[in-house]
């Protein structure tokens, strides 16, 4: 689409108040955590203390005999249920069947009348395990005579999302591998006037969406009906349909706010345990992790990658080549699809004439990865986006301006096959620059770092929604995307209310509840704006033509006669409002008009990907050489966003995700000691706190409209995180003379690498 | 066991037992949602309400020592004829949410500093603040809902 320069926007391109806010600042906003249904029981579950082992017997009969308890489930009484699900590869068995595959894996649940009764009941489930030597690592997995992890063959998930076959369950503890190639590699880097090769290491990283997984399930002969914190509600449906083997039309998931996601509520989690334990306990069930439990649930994929970046005489990189070791750990989840995306997204938003990506994900006997916040991005621009500071310093080049120098240009398809690129890399990369004082003088001690990332985003453009125009003139969205926070029950009204010409304050959005709201793939890859923002401004322009229609019937005049203004209609002399023309057509001060609109992936957004997320990040820190501590000074994020349809919220995603790709530069990663995670709490896995904020913090935002969204919009919110622990990586090489491959850098980490360089 | 204290101004009284933490009373028995529970170790700050004007973690503060003492929830900040709290306006007019889980705890915690010091430097609120975390926001725009707010309620008493 060609976007309309509009200067004259209305209620787009305004940071107008979120929706949400007058309910989430009083505290009535409410979450799954917070509802409760009449006869409601509650569901606990008992974990595997072992990595790998084989379940030898379970005896529920001691916990099933104490008062309150209603039931307890085990993956030996399941029948009648089809256990196994899976977007992407159907291997994850709802409860734990013949074996655990990681510590802290599902075994039981007991349902009781009440959270404590079902928990106190847990210590009475008697479990007898076989330990199985258990695979940590994907060093570990792919060793000859490492044990298998799954020995079934899975079929494929029918939501897969991912474009190559199916490897899981194929004889290896492979569980998904995805390669790229295109140019000469081998002749590109024995031409090459430098060459920069290292290995790299992102860590296991935890999202900590401050709401845990909760899930609420009734199951009945008339289906299933789920209140879940899910993401993607329509996702989940699939997952439960298969389960329970239901038409589409009988499972109902609904989803109020949800506490938090940022990729870790994706794809399905709990929904498919708690609506066991509703049909086998026949009736509504709750089932609330603790953080504990969540961090034993989903974390991201950690990524060992050797890569090696090549140059010409000029400058110009020629070559790129990596390999990838991803832990999955015990079942696909989107680990499939996060293999995918970051092996594209090793190319960075650069023009690289030769490219070599081979990516392979292993099942390991640890938690479970997924997506987060990015899709398998920050994994490889660590590497990245270190090798283009190394190889600009090798060749006595700026960094920044070898970035500019290479950087995609608007329009090139620098990905071959891919949409070209939409993006303006210069004046984002020239902002984040001005913005972190990069020609300035560093004081002693200081480093800075500017950094970039270009993703392949929107995932997969299948969405569609319904505007119903009433006849006071007042509008409801029905949207199925979903409100983490992100404000799209902000941003999708704005879109409406500029095109229907009415103000904001009338549009209500009612979202997520798949039995009412039209289909949306997902709530993710930033896709939303741009996305269900398209479906919204077409379904209101549908609305409208059926509105001028009426107009037309109402004032005895062809349709060709009517004029659209702000608000409503004119012919000749005769104005009419929205409210006038439903009103009069049906005679009634009452009626509506249903518009709606349909995306797949054809016209606008026939070529993939929906649109190139590019962002880049600024940093200057401070590294304290007696004890290692970086203490961030100044952090730039820019969003290269098309247009953002809410400033405020824009930046708001910006300067959230760079804090979290903040935290994974710092100090963020779960750690396993051996076959058990030892720092699976709060207490111990440590986020970005207020004494972390940077001391200076600018937010900017690059708005060109050139994005297939409305009036030119682009999706944000994940790019900001991607090059951050990189960023940090440069800076501190910048400051100390030392090159750290591996995040986070904690203190122990920079002040062993500067004892190390002295020595 | 009996427990008797003032909420959000009133009297309570309730049955409960020992064990019960504040916040399992105020979400399970007085149906009062808007106190989050997320860590329950109390390092998160998503649960903090105020006894006699202190902050407190309500997943780890049991019910019971709160007998015959007043505590405020988020659901005590509002006026009775609508008016928001000027911290939580400020919450609002700064974008300084986005899921809004920590937001209950992130107000009282806020309510808890400019109740005692009326002018927090930026220094204050990052030192005082810290105990509550917050996954989306970077924290940035808290801050300055925090001074914000401190702006209004000093033109509050002025006035």
């Amino acid at each position: 689409m060609t976007a309309e320069k509009k200067p004259d926007f209305q209620v787009v391109n305004h940071s107008v108040p979120r929706r949400d806010g007058r309910v989430k600042v009083t505290g009535r906003a409410t979450f799954v955590s917070d509802l409760r249904l009449i006869g409601m029981a509650y569901a606990k579950v008992l974990r595997s203390p072992y990595a790998h082992a084989k379940i030898v017997s379970i005896d529920t009969s001691r916990a099933e005999a104490r008062r309150g308890v209603y039931c307890v489930l085990t993956g030996n009484n399941l029948e009648g249920l089809n256990p196994y699900y899976g977007h992407a590869v159907k291997d994850h068995p709802l409860l734990a069947i013949e074996k655990v595959r990681y510590a802290g894996e599902p075994v039981a649940a007991v349902v009781a009348v009440d959270e404590r009764t079902a928990f106190e009941a847990l210590e009475y489930i008697d479990v007898k395990y076989e330990e199985l030597k258990p695979v940590l690592t994907p060093q570990e997995a792919m060793e000859k005579d490492a044990p298998l992890i799954h020995q079934r063959k899975f079929e494929a998930g029918a939501l897969r999302g991912f474009e190559g076959e199916v490897t899981a369950g194929k004889g290896t503890n492979i569980c998904q591998e995805h390669h790229l190639k295109w140019g000469d590699v081998e002749k590109a880097f024995k031409e090459a006037a430098a060459v920069v090769e290292g290995e790299y290491y992102f860590p296991m990283t935890y999202a900590y969406a401050m709401e845990p997984y909760v899930a609420i399930a009734e199951v009945s002969d008339e289906g299933v009906t789920i209140y879940s914190s899910a993401q993607h509600p329509f996702m989940v449906r699939h997952d439960l349909k298969s389960v329970f083997n239901l038409p589409v039309s009988a499972v109902r998931l609904i989803v109020p706010f949800v506490g938090g996601g940022y990729g870790s509520k994706s794809y399905t989690k709990i929904e498919p345990l708690v609506a066991a334990c509703s049909w086998k306990a026949k009736r509504s069930v709750k089932l609330q992790l603790t953080v504990e439990e969540a961090m034993l649930t989903t974390r991201s994929d950690d990524a060992y990658t050797w890569m090696r970046t090549a140059v010409d005489a000029n400058g110009k990189i020629i070559a790129r080549q990596a390999r990838i070791y991803m832990n999955t750990g015990a079942y696909a989840e989107n680990s499939p699809l996060v293999v995918e995306k970051s092996t594209n997204r090793c190319v960075g938003p650069y023009a690289i004439p030769n490219v070599q990506i081979d990516n392979y994900s292993f099942y390991t006997n640890t938690v479970p990865a997924s997506s987060y916040r990015g899709f398998g991005c920050a994994q490889v621009t660590l590497p990245g986006e270190s090798q283009i500071d190394e190889l600009a310093t090798k060749i006595g080049k700026d960094p920044y301006e070898f970035r500019l120098m290479n950087a995609a240009k608007p329009g090139e398809e620098f990905f071959p096959g891919m949409r070209p690129f939409d993006g303006t890399l210069k004046e984002d990369l020239e902002i984040a620059a001005k913005a972190v004082g990069w020609k300035e003088p560093l004081e002693k001690g200081r480093g800075r770092g500017v950094a970039c990332s270009g993703s392949d985003a929107g995932a997969y453009p299948l969405t569609s929604t319904a505007i119903r125009v009433y006849a006071d003139g007042s509008a409801s969205l029905m949207t199925g995307s979903t409100e983490l926070g992100q404000g799209s029950h902000t941003v999708l009204p704005q879109i409406a209310a500029e095109e229907l010409g009415i103000p904001v304050d009338n549009v209500r959005v009612v979202s997520s509840d798949t039995a009412i709201t039209p289909y949306d793939r997902s709530t993710g890859a930033s896709r939303t704006t741009t996305l269900m923002g398209r479906a919204v401004m077409e379904a209101s322009r549908e609305a409208i033509q059926q509105m001028v229609k009426m107009a037309a019937d109402v004032l005895k005049v062809k349709v060709e006669e009517i004029q659209v203004i702000k608000g409503g209609v004119r012919c000749g002399e005769a104005q009419l409002n929205w409210s006038e023309v439903i009103s009069k057509y049906y005679a009634l001060p009452d009626g509506e008009v249903i518009g709606r609109a349909y995306i797949r992936k054809d016209g606008d957004f026939a070529k993939l990907p929906v649109f190139w997320e590019v962002a880049c990040t600024g940093v200057e820190l401070s590294v304290d050489e007696e004890t290692g501590k970086i203490q961030m000074e100044k952090l730039a994020t820019v969003g290269d966003v098309g247009l953002a349809i809410n400033p405020a919220l824009a930046e708001g995603q910006d300067i959230g995700a760079a804090t979290m790709g903040m935290g994974i530069g710092l100090f963020e990663e779960l750690v396993y000691d051996g076959p058990q995670l030892v720092n699976g709490s709060i207490l111990d896995y440590r986020v970005p706190r207020f004494s972390d904020l940077p001391k200076k913090v600018e937010l900017h935002l690059v708005q060109n409209q050139d994005g297939v969204g409305p009036y030119g919009a682009k999706g944000g919110g994940e790019a900001s995180l991607n090059s951050m622990p990189a960023n940090i990586a440069n800076a501190v090489d910048r400051a100390t003379g030392v090159r750290i491959r591996e995040a986070p850098l904690t203190p122990e980490r920079v002040w062993r690498a500067l004892r190390d360089k002295k020595t | 066991m009996n427990l008797s204290f003032q909420l959000n101004g009133k009297p309570f009284e309730i049955e409960g037992e020992e064990q019960e933490t504040l916040a399992e009373v105020l979400r399970n028995r007085l149906n009062l949602n808007g106190t989050k529970i997320s860590c329950e170790v109390q390092v998160c700050g998503a649960c903090t309400v105020l006894v006699d004007g202190l902050p407190v973690s309500a997943c780890t503060y049991l019910a019971y020592e709160a007998r015959g003492k007043n505590v405020t929830t988020i659901e005590g900040l509002e006026k009775p004829d609508g008016t928001l709290h000027p911290i939580q306006q400020a919450f609002i007019d700064e974008f300084a949410f986005q899921c809004g889980f920590c937001t209950p705890g992130m107000i009282m915690a806020a309510k808890a500093l400019l109740d005692e010091n009326s002018k927090p430097t930026e220094d204050e609120i990052i030192h005082y603040m810290d105990g509550n975390i917050c996954r989306c926001t970077g924290y940035v725009p808290i801050v300055k809902a925090i001074r914000r707010a401190a702006d209004e309620m000093a033109k509050e008493k002025r006035s």
